[in-house]
């Protein structure tokens, strides 16, 4: 009893003191913390039979983020871009943080951008979709008339042609986040485009649509009007939001499947034509360049892959004993059927738990325990998809496209985890 | 005064009819018909057969001095390219070595493609900035350089679907994938033959950005 007054009184004076604080600036207080403050060392104070500080005084009231914000311990979860790939930031690219992210929803804020001619701003009001060529009525939507049309919801992959591209001729980045993150995955929320088509009316000679963007690069790709019709959309929205201004915002194009430079952004434009436009992005970028010398044109498909997030160069194992080895699988020619994983560097495998939802063209998790008592490991994972498409080995793709496609890279990677719990991005052989 | 009483009436319904007509099209009755004017402002794309090339023409003469000015601070006074910004002129016959080099001279296979390019996202952060001449002058002027045309070839909306580039064959149709060995879903699952020895560390090639969070 007398223990507990004590700590009663001394309470009410250490809160007196927070409250000070708060009002003179919170949050300044925070981002002023050193940055030692902010890491995840433990602190003995905190923990059985103590008392911390989170457990005896008020937090924060609402609206203090009027949108909120991740934990400041995650702040290591962003974005991250290899500066040499790319001679601007305008036109470049970053990279999703796989290996800290769980499930299967990508968040918003941690999906890759790519962009050619910097992030547009576009005042919502100022959107206009066109629609013209081969089309019975030449016509504009505004974002409102979209938004009326019968509504989609649907989960699919994002992910980069260029995905892996710097590992054709062998290990290059240390990393799950620099050899795998071109891939998001969110729920978009949006208009068929079969749907829309019935308002213009389709020529019967229209066979392909050109899909323009109102960035400052333009952005153009051809798709073949079959896809058009199948399975494409117009979204506004991502995982129940507004689309963020770095992917598209207000309204961009969903290609599920096919390669993320098809899903156009900002997209302002829809030409319906009788041949392919052979934009830039399809002839001079986008193509797979085999020893020959002759490129592969129109390689739209993304096939199967998987990537296991942890362990990975980015997690570490840090203690013997019991481990979920964690990953992700995709396939853009319908839902991922099995995925098997290799500790041994692909002599023998063993089927990992598939989490629900596994849903055709989006991010699958897996999962597998294993118990690790600080042998090496060489770490794989193979996805196979409902087609029974198996994702090959780096050697199965060189052997028939050489090293210069830089392009649908979607072999098996290998972990190497050391005997002291580091993993390496490795190349077999 | 009755006939023409029974002209206005039938005259309305066959409005009335027409109007109908449209709407039953329209299955949403959603959108605005967009006016000629509206489409001919941004419908701006050129097809290789030079389907949507604007009036227009230019020399590589003239494509000289426009290149020098709006161009040549990035891809170099020749198109060699500079820093990381890419070479536009150069890698012929390189397609097939070790390291292709893909310029709009080696590897873009239609004329159509430079010029749409250019017009619509050059320069680099003032994009459709050229007046259709000046993009003519300017894709002369590469074309020129890769050996393509004259320095006095006039190059016009007329001819752009008719320029030969080197590598107008140097792509292959359709997609062959999947085109690695099919095991049907049935791979190897033990004692697999595979090479297991380590050939390469990503930790050795060493350009791994460094991360003070990690």
């Amino acid at each position: 009893m007398k223990k507990n007054k004590k700590n009663d009184v001394s309470k009410f004076k250490k809160l007196n003191r927070r409250e000070l604080l708060i009002g003179a600036s919170s949050v300044g207080a925070v981002s002023l913390a050193p940055k030692s403050l902010l890491s995840q060392e433990v602190n003995p104070e905190n923990l059985p039979p103590n008392l911390p500080e989170w457990t005896q005084y008020l937090g924060d009231g609402v609206d203090v983020n009027p949108y909120g914000m991740p934990s400041e311990f995650e702040g290591h979860v962003i974005r991250r871009n290899v500066e040499w790939l790319t001679a601007s930031a305008e036109s470049s690219v970053n990279f999703t943080p796989l290996q800290d992210l769980e499930g299967i929803v990508t968040p918003n804020g941690l999906c890759f951008e790519r962009h050619h001619g910097g992030v547009s701003v576009i005042n919502p009001q100022d959107f206009r979709l066109m629609i013209n060529g081969l089309v019975d009525r030449e016509m504009i939507f505004t974002l409102d008339d979209l938004k009326r049309f019968p509504q989609t919801n649907k989960f699919y992959f994002l992910e980069c042609a260029a995905n892996g591209g710097m590992e054709w001729r062998g290990a290059q980045l240390n990393g799950c986040q620099y050899t795998f993150g071109m891939v998001h995955n969110v729920q978009y929320t949006g208009v068929k485009l079969s749907d829309i088509l019935l308002e213009t009316g389709i020529k019967d000679k229209a066979k392909w649509v050109l899909a323009e963007g109102s960035d400052s690069s333009g952005m153009t790709r051809s798709i073949p009007i079959e896809k058009i019709l199948d399975d494409c959309i117009i979204a506004w929205a991502m995982n129940g939001e507004a689309l963020r201004p770095e992917q598209g915002y207000p309204a961009r194009l969903v290609v599920p499947g096919w390669e993320g430079n098809m899903w156009v952004k900002w997209i302002r434009r829809l030409e319906l034509g009788d041949k392919p436009y052979m934009t830039r992005e399809e002839t001079s970028k986008y193509t797979d360049l085999l020893t020959s010398g002759k490129a592969r044109m129109f390689t739209w498909v993304m096939d199967a892959k998987s990537v296991i997030t942890s362990p990975s160069p980015e997690k570490p194992i840090l203690s013997k004993g019991l481990h979920q080895l964690r990953g992700l699988a995709w396939s853009g020619r319908g839902k991922i059927k099995r995925v098997d994983v290799s500790i041994d560097g692909g002599k023998n495998w063993k089927t990992a738990q598939l989490h629900s939802p596994v849903l055709s063209k989006s991010l699958t998790r897996f999962t597998l325990p294993f118990e690790w008592n600080g042998e090496e490991l060489k770490l794989q994972s193979r996805a196979i998809d409902e087609t029974n498409y198996v994702q090959p080995t780096i050697d199965e793709l060189q052997k028939i496209r050489g090293v210069n496609s830089i392009y649908h890279n979607n072999s098996i990677a290998t972990w190497l985890v050391s005997k002291n719990g580091k993993v390496d991005n490795v190349r077999l052989g | 005064m009755l006939g023409l009483a029974k002209y206005i009436v039938s005259f309305s319904l066959i409005i009335f009819l027409v109007n109908s007509t449209v709407a039953s099209d329209r299955k949403f009755n959603l959108g605005q018909i967009a006016t000629k004017e509206e489409v001919a402002g941004w419908d701006i794309d050129v097809r290789p057969d030079g389907l949507g090339a604007p009036i227009g023409s230019g020399t590589a003469l003239i494509g000289e001095e426009i290149y020098t000015e709006q161009c040549a601070a990035c891809h170099g006074d020749f198109g060699e390219g500079a820093d990381r910004w890419p070479a536009l002129v150069g890698g012929e016959d390189s397609l097939a070595s070790h390291d292709p080099e893909k310029t709009t001279g080696s590897y873009w296979p239609y004329a159509s493609t430079i010029y749409d390019y250019v017009y619509r996202a050059m320069p680099y952060g003032v994009a459709q900035s050229l007046s259709y001449d000046e993009t003519y002058e300017i894709v002369a002027y590469l074309l020129y350089m890769s050996d393509i045309i004259e320095e006095d070839f006039v190059l016009s909306d007329k001819n752009i679907g008719e320029i030969e580039m080197p590598n107008r064959d140097g792509f292959l149709l359709p997609d062959p994938r999947p085109d690695v060995i099919n095991t049907q879903g049935n791979p190897c699952m033990s004692n697999c033959q595979v090479s297991t020895k380590i050939i390469g560390r990503a930790r050795d090639i060493d350009v791994t950005p460094e991360d003070d969070n990690s």
